[in-house]
């Protein structure tokens, strides 16, 4: 069972690993976007981390809902509603329980991206953050943390060959062909931390 | 042309802080004289930045919220986005916020000469979408 102290760990997990890869994402979004996804989401999480530091929800669906409302908050770009959105929908699926399983989270999440979709209006293969998100929910079914992130990442290399249809990439047409797209990269990273840190857990 | 005490307000969310008080004040120019509905921008990060501030936009919902609805009207991306997370939130936008489908500038116009003339949410919403109706070519 993974309790609020898990959520808190998967938190802190993904603002080391955007710190760490800030600058990547940044490179990836100044070839299709506005260069600015690193930077943003550097802040966005710096501040969740902070947050989580003052404030220490005790159930799973307190923390994500928190992490959530301070990504909107915080980040002045689109990632910030976008990624807001799908944490604060997991946690409030999550309810109110002290301990929630596997399964409940692969459920709730699975709301989360849903709600990501519809604010949105993307679908997978539209090369955004869905397309490492949706995989990560489809294999997460299982409950299988570690087989989650590999289908992310999958995800996110996949989304190289497409043409944006969402966002500001989309302007750029055929011209969006051949650069991985930087939030299915976050998201993947975001996916990715979740699975390290049940991985700290059972060691 | 005069208000009634309950008038629409308008917000004017845009990446740019220039950009959303510019309209902001185009709008109002253009709405004329006697008493205008109320028009708050929420441009730009809170820093002066480009994007969009969340803070902002409730705090600019919120000063011109007079009990009658309020209607947003937004540029881009993240602006869209912003404004209906936080509408799904469901207690950070006053009671009777609407995001409102129109173009930015057309729309912004729209909403604050009949907001200003008494018009009620739905026929200011209706205002400013129809805008999207006059084409120029």
């Amino acid at each position: 069972m993974l309790d609020a102290d898990f959520f808190r760990r998967w938190m802190f997990a993904t603002t080391v690993a955007v710190d760490h890869e800030a600058a990547r994402l940044t490179e990836l979004d100044s070839a299709i976007g506005d260069a600015d996804h690193g930077s943003n989401l550097q802040r966005g999480f710096a501040a969740v981390s902070q947050i989580l530091e003052q404030e220490s929800p005790d159930t799973p669906g307190g923390v994500l809902t928190l992490a959530g409302r301070q990504l909107i908050s915080k980040v002045g770009g689109a990632s910030g509603p976008l990624y807001g959105t799908l944490l604060r929908r997991t946690g409030k699926a999550l309810g109110d329980a002290a301990e929630v399983s596997e399964a409940d989270l692969a459920a709730a999440l699975r709301a989360g991206v849903d709600a990501v979709a519809a604010l949105g209006g993307a679908a997978p293969g539209d090369k955004t953050m869905l397309d490492a998100l949706v995989p990560a929910v489809d294999a997460l079914d299982g409950g299988d943390l570690a087989a989650a992130r590999t289908a992310a990442e999958h995800g996110a290399e996949a989304t190289t060959p497409l043409q944006a249809r969402r966002g500001r990439a989309s302007y750029l047409g055929p011209r969006s062909i051949g650069h991985q797209d930087p939030g299915a990269t976050s998201a993947a990273l975001l996916i990715g931390a979740l699975a390290e840190t049940a991985e700290g857990s059972a060691a | 042309m005069t208000a009634p005490d309950k008038a629409v307000g308008i917000v004017l969310v845009s990446h740019s802080r220039e950009v959303a008080e510019s309209v902001a004040r185009l709008a109002a120019g253009l709405a004329g004289g006697g008493t205008l509905a109320p028009v708050a921008a929420a441009g730009g990060t809170e820093d002066g930045g480009l994007g969009t501030s969340s803070e902002l936009i409730s705090a600019a919902a919120a000063s011109v919220d007079r009990g009658a609805g309020v209607a947003v009207l937004v540029d881009l991306g993240s602006a869209v986005l912003t404004v209906k997370s936080l509408l799904a939130e469901g207690d950070e936008l006053p009671d009777g916020t609407r995001l409102v489908d129109a173009p930015f500038v057309e729309g912004a116009v729209a909403a604050v000469v009949s907001a200003s003339a008494g018009a009620d949410l739905d026929a200011v919403v209706a205002a400013a979408s129809e805008a999207y109706t006059y084409r120029k070519e």
